[in-house]
């Protein structure tokens, strides 16, 4: 970690943050890149796709949801595989119009910036209040992450063929739990609660019956129909008591979400 | 679609996204509805892939020694523990379970 900037002024309290956070965060998630490694090959990957996924889409949440479907549905469940990484990856250009005014100073610098715009580099970024600790935070967590997801992912992958089955050492249960962890901050609200277990719930229920992948897909249909329509804008015409209740929470949610 | 056509497609897929999300004027995505349908569908998504990653084997319903190491995740997150800390936690109460034969 430098002790001053580029143009030899020390760094403030909150570049230090940014950079301390930012290589914290990617040392974790490398480490956390060997678990994909592994269970893509196990999924029937080859070192070559794994580390292309890495490589190329760097979105480990859609990189996770990709393998998970090709692992139950093998590559007849392909499409499902493409469209659930794909969905879970429209997060990515919601984080990319946030993080625009604060790293797109330029269009060389946009186009850098694509590549690394994910979960952990926008949150590191955004933890911070002045613009340049922000852009330290995003580009110290984003290129550290990429370093270290590559470099894990193919130790995984070598590793994976060695290992033999993944089961033994727990690696399909690390998968569900980092996909809870990705979760968990986002249920703030009573809205967000029930979509996340009225989406569970389709997706269990529908598995049975359909092509692995597909109950994922349709579970996210749940998120349009209870984001469409403007539930607290009619809340607050026609306000019941419990209703009234349900509103002032969420206000408040959203304020401290600020 | 053979394997690396599903790579390649949901590779570039998500890039556009992300460049998609640099040429979108942030007013847009700050507005009431895409904002919230956006925050959803990630909701939505991640918890069927919980559901489906904890209880799903191919077709079936299956519970086995992920549900336990899924609660103790839980509980981890509960407590504030950091994301490795949940991830190895899941994976070593699984592995452990199966290596004593509980599912």
């Amino acid at each position: 970690m430098p002790t001053r900037s580029r143009e030899g002024a020390p760094l403030t309290s909150d570049e230090r943050a940014a950079w301390r956070d930012g290589l914290a965060v990617a040392i974790t998630t490398g480490a956390y890149g060997i678990s994909f490694g592994a269970l893509a090959v196990a999924a029937g990957l080859d070192l070559w796709q794994a580390c292309v996924m890495s490589l190329l889409m760097f979105t480990g949440g859609s990189q996770f949801a990709f393998i998970g479907v090709i692992a139950a549905g093998g590559v007849a469940a392909a499409p499902s595989a493409v469209a659930s990484a794909v969905l879970l990856g429209t997060r990515n250009a919601a984080y990319a119009a946030r993080m625009n005014p604060i790293v797109g100073t330029s269009w060389a610098r946009r186009i850098t910036a694509v590549q690394f715009t994910i979960d952990e580099s926008t949150a590191v970024a955004l933890a911070r209040t002045r613009p340049r600790a922000q852009r330290i935070g995003f580009w110290v967590t984003g290129i550290g992450i990429y370093v270290g997801w590559n470099l894990t992912t193919l130790a995984g992958a070598l590793l994976g063929d060695l290992l033999g089955d993944v089961r033994a050492y727990g690696l399909d249960a690390a998968a569900a739990a980092a996909f809870l962890a990705l979760l968990w901050p986002r249920l703030r609200s009573r809205e967000a609660i029930t979509v996340g277990i009225a989406a569970a719930v389709v997706a269990t229920s529908l598995t049975p019956v359909l092509t692995p992948g597909v109950p994922v897909l349709i579970a996210g249909v749940v998120a349009f129909l209870v984001g469409w329509p403007d539930w607290r804008g009619r809340n607050r015409e026609q306000p019941t008591a419990e209703q009234q209740g349900t509103y002032e929470q969420g206000t408040y949610e959203q304020e401290k979400g600020r | 679609m053979t394997m690396w056509a599903a790579i390649l497609t949901a590779a570039i897929g998500c890039v556009v996204l992300k460049f998609i999300g640099y040429l979108t004027p942030t007013e847009w995505l700050e507005r009431e509805r895409p904002a919230r349908i956006t925050d959803l569908l990630t909701v939505a998504m991640l918890a069927a892939l919980v559901a489906v990653q904890t209880l799903g084997a191919g077709t079936a319903i299956v519970l086995d020694a992920r549900v336990v190491a899924v609660l103790v995740a839980a509980v981890l997150l509960c407590l504030r523990a950091p994301f490795l800390v949940v991830v190895l936690a899941a994976s070593v109460v699984a592995a452990l379970m199966r290596a004593l034969g509980w599912g």
